[in-house]
């Protein structure tokens, strides 16, 4: 029974994609739509019922032996206990709510069968990477999920700026993933097994453990982490992503995939338990990512950039609490941030899709009226986003914020001014987007509308989610981290109870945002400036408009050398390899040149030879 | 069905191509291939019965040479790989008219014969017999249906040549030079002989010099991006889907048997060789104007990490070696077979005139994607399993292997999804790109399935080799 | 016959022969005319029989005499094959100057 039902529930976004890449073209648009959205329904059906049916013990299943290796044997096989299932949950549930917006979002692409059984075909990875009962097989939905997430970022692939941005995606995941790789393997020597049972359970009893090679596998893990997650030093491709549709941002780049990182983490608590050095860098990684993301929020201009930046920073935050070991408000955060980033990078795309693809916030503007269920619906996201009482958000920054507290005073400084900046630029971008006057094109605004309701339900939905996800893990009361607690090899993590300080950090928090928001208020609504052109920008704005310049140094300390090498080694070493290697034959050549003059024809010189070698001949036989 | 057989159907087969005609050659080429290929199956599944395929008599008496087939796992892995791969190649070429195609084929499967015969020899002698043999084909194929200006090819043929036959004949002077010390040329002898330090590094040497030539390893690859490039894509087929192999299996099989202490020594040296192999060839990929060469360039990064996982001298990585030997011969003739379907619709291998083929084409991207993912060793494909285990093989020796190893993983992902974009992506091309034909679909399809299928069950063929790769890991352990 | 050895020393018909076979190797290093050159191994050649026959006779044994016998007769066959051919490169060339006979150049 389970086996075929976690059969079904893999399968039927890969039956999906099946369907898509061969019959989608045939079949016809609102088909296509139809029958990607269902395969993932049926997997999110599958998963409730799961949730709702799953013992305290999680169930394994093993289809075959996968790889063999000399001291252990990888299975094919999947695990589902408490994380996966909450984590198939939303991936699930969000997707199924992404993929009925795309059909209406997508509806006027050409391609838009490709884009479902891309779309199937993540989902399919994505059930994968969480499921999967082992290392290895994670790393298959691991290394899958970054296949999708290159294949739909070049979605308009005639496009070579997306082409450069998907290929960039994939191969910052590719330096991550030779991370994970490492990880896996000095786990596999350590411990002989990749498998997360037997994992947990070697680690927890084991007794001589060597704290080196823990910590080298921690932060190998990590830098996988890193790269599927955007933290620095990986982070430069996530904004880049933006290149691909956006339902597409929506999903892989803010909701599922690029939570994989704290999935990995929390899946592996135990090891990263034993790893306490390893967990402080992830804690301060965590910090300056969501700082140094926040900055460059504050000023860009095209919508999805913010909302990208803002990933960036919100998922630093959660590796800071990941840092702490603070594994459930973690996960708490990227429960309720995949709400309201989905509910946003929708919004967005709504807006975008209103104004026939402008991105630019300098040209929207005033659209409250035009689009009222977009704006209440983004509104209210960010609002969650910003952490205002009680929305979802807040809870979960708050208890990040308060983990930060308790540790470590100059993290949770570091993770309060982000949040301020979150606060700020969410509204930021509410108010250039829907207050004021249109300052885009007339023919723009003639054609202003509502977006149609197959987009405006997911948005409805999430906004909901986005407003209420809060109650799932009150502080005192968490429903969440009494779900969680099998898996945790500490028994009581972070169980707060609520004094003055906790009352007073929320108080702080709270007014923070509030002022965050009042700043924008002041600049953007009340004195109406709007943001200058590209030219214009100066001074410390210029830097964070360029983005610290992160791009142009990698360009120039690690792609423009290869390349360069790469020419060397093409034009020089291989031609004087080569050169050698004839030169050998030239030698040859050579002697042989020079030993023909020898033979002149003049019998005289053969003669001379042949007497001077007798003579040779004798004086060597009678001396 | 006899070891004997499979060879005397390819011999046959290879006179019977000839004297067909040049209408007829390519089919009759194409059912002795298959041929070829039902036998070796049914060899298979006579080694799972009885364990043991042999065939020994007495071909000269002085000095004494046998003439000894032995199939083991490994070599039957080997043949498998070969004759499965003959039937595609000769398939994938039916889109293309050769003049004296009768010729052209019976080359074709004179090749498969001698390799077949490398993979199954027992012999030493034999052995060096079929591995030149081999070379003779290859040799007048490159030469009189390459491509490219004359003069350049039997340049750059002439040279690859010479290079290997040059590099063998080190071979031969250890394998008489080990007569004279045991009497014998048979492998099971030699790998049982007890020679001194020195003896064993002299031999490893010679052996090197051949093996490191034909497969290749930096620095001695400089004939391959040209005569891939230069060769007709059959020959290139060829010779990296299963000529480089052979190399690489007699490493496995000649080599290390026969000078364990020498390969222990040195380990850190071939290891390192190998590496420096996958790192320099994708550097040198990366900035490639020809299709082919930058295909030719991938592969030497490919093989290098597969000899730095035949030399950590583990069962891992003796076994990742040879898994990722087949995957790498199985994608490496889709990728040429890419090339080719594009130069039929292009007339062209600068990288620089294609572009924008995608829109025109979604079979034949969807097929090229995935060949270029495989190639990449992304985690499903057979690549992955052979990387992953020769990667993990190399941890085990030591960490900065496999880190340094692994960047294959980085720069592989950047040098084929590059080619892809510049190839494949961008604005429409304007000149027609027709999809691929029904032919062409087959040929790839059925390489991406065996791809997919062993990429997600590798068990069959790991069953397969691991008991005779056990048994050389014995002998190699012998001294200890 | 042993009272010729007796009057003159068998040391004195060495050095004869090896004064006549330099002459001849001489003759041929030096000389550029063909037949001279021809001449010249006639000289080494009866240098070598003179040798033969002087010891044939110190060792009061004839087969040295009959080996001479053998070598004469194929000294003359040798000759007319030679002068044949020395006489059909004359035809062909107009020269027997062997300075310009370079057909054998490699």
């Amino acid at each position: 029974m389970d086996t075929s039902l976690v059969l079904v529930l893999l399968l039927a976004p890969f039956l999906g994609f099946l369907f898509n890449v061969f019959l989608g073209k045939k079949a016809g648009k609102s088909v296509v739509g139809i029958v990607g959205t269902l395969s993932v329904v049926v997997s999110f059906a599958i998963t409730l019922y799961l949730f709702g049916n799953a013992g305290k013990e999680p169930v394994v299943v093993n289809l075959f032996d996968w790889i063999t290796i000399e001291r252990f044997n990888v299975k094919f096989g999947f695990l589902l206990d408490q994380l996966s299932i909450l984590w198939l949950l939303f991936v699930t549930g969000i997707g199924s709510l992404i993929h009925l917006y795309s059909i209406s979002y997508m509806h006027d692409d050409e391609k838009i069968h490709s884009f479902f059984a891309y779309l199937n075909l993540f989902i399919f990875f994505m059930i994968t990477l969480v499921m999967g009962s082992n290392l290895l097989m994670m790393f298959i939905g691991w290394e899958g999920v970054g296949l999708c997430s290159y294949l739909l970022i070049g979605f308009w692939y005639k496009n070579q700026d997306f082409n450069d941005a998907a290929k960039k995606a994939f191969i910052m995941n590719r330096i991550g993933d030779l991370g994970f790789l490492i990880g896996i393997f000095i786990v596999g020597s350590l411990f002989n097994t990749l498998d997360f049972t037997s994992l947990k359970t070697i680690i927890t009893t084991i007794d001589d453990i060597n704290d080196l090679w823990i910590a080298l596998a921690a932060l190998a893990l990590f830098i996988g982490a890193c790269g599927k997650s955007a933290q620095i030093p990986l982070y430069t491709w996530l904004p880049d992503a933006m290149a691909g549709p956006t339902p597409v941002s929506a999903l892989i780049h803010a909701a599922t995939m690029v939570t994989a990182g704290i999935f990995m983490l929390t899946r592996l608590n135990f090891l990263f338990d034993m790893a306490p050095s390893v967990q402080n860098i992830i804690a301060i990684v965590g910090a300056v990512t969501a700082l140094v993301a926040a900055t460059i929020a504050l000023v860009q201009n095209d919508i999805k950039k913010v909302l990208a930046y803002s990933t960036v920073s919100q998922l630093g935050l959660m590796f800071l609490a990941l840092g702490f070991g603070a594994y459930e408000v973690a996960v708490f955060h990227v429960i309720t941030h995949a709400f309201f980033k989905a509910c946003l990078f929708l919004g967005s795309g709504s807006v975008i899709h209103g104004l026939h693809g402008e991105q630019d916030m300098r040209k929207m503007g005033g659209l409250k009226k035009t689009m009222p269920i977009t704006f209440i619906t983004m509104l209210i996201a960010s609002l969650a986003i910003a952490g205002i009482f009680p929305l979802a958000g807040f809870w979960s920054k708050d208890e990040i914020l308060m983990t930060a507290f308790h540790h470590n005073i100059v993290l949770w400084v570091i993770g309060s001014i982000a949040s301020i900046m979150t606060a700020f630029y969410m509204f930021r971008l509410i108010y250039l987007t829907f207050f004021n006057s249109f300052r885009g094109t007339e023919e723009q605004k003639h054609h202003l509308h509502e977006s149609p309701s197959l987009i405006t339900v997911p948005l409805i939905i999430l906004a909901i989610f986005s407003f209420f996800g809060g109650i799932i893990s009150l502080p005192g009361h968490s429903w969440l981290n009494e779900y969680l607690a099998p898996l945790f090899s500490k028994v009581s993590h972070e169980e707060h109870t609520l004094g003055t300080t906790e009352y007073a950090l929320m108080a702080i928090a709270t007014i923070g945002a509030i002022i965050g928001i009042g700043i924008a208020y002041k600049k953007y609504l009340k004195d109406n400036t709007i943001p200058s052109e590209d030219a214009e920008i100066t001074g410390l704005s210029k830097v964070l408009y360029n983005k610290y310049y992160v791009d142009e140094a990698y360009d120039a300390i690690f792609v423009k050398p290869v390349n360069v090498l790469s020419s060397f080694f093409r034009d020089a070493v291989e031609t004087t390899l080569s050169a050698l290697v004839f030169g050998l034959g030239k030698v040859t050549n050579e002697i042989a040149l020079q030993g023909k003059k020898v033979h002149n024809g003049s019998v005289g010189l053969y003669l001379f030879a042949f007497v001077l070698g007798v003579c040779a001949i004798l004086t060597y036989l009678f001396l | 069905m006899d070891v004997t057989h499979i060879l005397i159907i390819l011999l046959v087969g290879a006179l019977a191509t000839y004297f067909s005609g040049d209408k007829w050659a390519p089919k009759v080429a194409l059912l002795f291939g298959l041929a070829a290929f039902a036998g070796s199956i049914c060899l298979l599944s006579q080694y799972n019965l009885a364990n043991e395929i042999n065939y020994v008599t007495l071909w000269i008496a002085k000095p004494k040479i046998y003439f000894a087939l032995h199939a083991d796992g490994l070599a039957l892995a080997m043949l498998l790989l070969t004759t499965a791969l003959t039937p595609i190649i000769i398939f994938s070429s039916f889109g293309n008219t050769y003049k004296n195609s009768k010729a052209f084929y019976a080359l074709i499967l004179f090749m498969t014969f001698a390799m077949a015969g490398t993979f199954l020899a027992s012999d030493g002698i034999l052995y060096y017999i079929f591995w030149e043999l081999s070379l003779i084909p290859i040799y007048f194929i490159a030469l009189i249906w390459g491509n490219g200006d004359a003069e350049e090819r039997k340049k750059a043929v002439v040279k690859f040549f010479i290079y290997t036959l040059a590099g063998s004949l080190f071979m031969l002077v250890a394998f008489i030079y080990l007569y004279q010390k045991t009497g014998s040329f048979l492998i099971r002898e030699l790998s049982q002989t007890d020679l001194s330090a020195t003896e064993q590094f002299w031999i490893f040497l010679a052996f090197f010099l051949a093996y490191a030539i034909k497969i290749p390893l930096i620095p001695f690859h400089t004939w391959q991006a040209e005569v891939y490039q230069k060769a007709p894509t059959v020959g290139t087929m060829l010779l990296s889907g299963i000529m480089l192999k052979m190399g690489l299996y007699s490493v496995i099989r000649w080599q290390l048997p026969i000078a364990p202490m020498a390969a222990k020594e040195f380990m850190y040296v071939f290891i390192g060789l190998g590496i420096a192999g996958v790192i320099y060839g994708s550097i040198v990929a990366l900035r490639q104007k020809d299709l082919k060469k930058l295909l030719a360039y991938s592969s030497l990064a490919h093989v290098g990490l597969i000899a730095a996982g035949a030399y950590t001298l583990t069962l891992d990585g003796l076994r990742g070696a040879v898994l990722q030997m087949i995957a790498h011969g199985f994608v490496v003739v889709g990728l040429f077979f890419v090339a080719e379907i594009i130069f039929r619709r292009y007339e062209t291998r600068a990288i620089a005139e294609m572009g924008g083929i995608r829109a025109q084409s979604p079979k034949f991207t969807s097929m090229f994607m995935i060949l270029v993912l495989a190639s990449v060793a992304l985690p499903s494909t057979f690549n992955f399993i052979g990387e992953f285990t020769v990667l993990y093989s190399l941890s085990q020796v030591n960490i900065w292997y496999a880190i340094l190893g692994g960047t294959t993983i980085i720069l592989g992902a950047y040098y084929m999804l590059k080619m892809f974009q510049h190839v494949m992506l961008g604005e429409t091309n304007a000149r027609i790109f027709a999809d691929v034909t029904f032919n062409e679909g087959l040929t790839l399809v059925i390489i991406i399935a065996v791809l997919f299928f062993f990429g997600l069950y590798p068990k069959p063929i790991i069953d397969l080799i691991t008991p005779s790769l056990e048994n050389i890991l014995t002998q190699v352990n012998r001294f200890n | 016959m042993n009272n010729i050895l007796n009057q003159i020393g068998i040391e004195n018909y060495i050095f004869l022969s090896v004064i006549l076979f330099c002459i001849g190797v001489f003759g041929v290093l030096y000389r550029r005319n063909a037949i001279i050159v021809f001449m010249s191994i006639e000289i080494m050649l009866n240098a070598v029989n003179l040798l033969f026959v002087a010891f044939s006779t110190y060792h009061q044994d004839a087969q040295g005499q009959v080996f001479v016998f053998f070598s004469m007769a194929v000294a003359a066959a040798e000759v007319a094959v030679g002068l044949a051919i020395l006489v059909s490169i004359f035809r062909n060339m107009d020269t027997i100057d062997v300075g310009n006979l370079k057909n054998l150049k490699g």
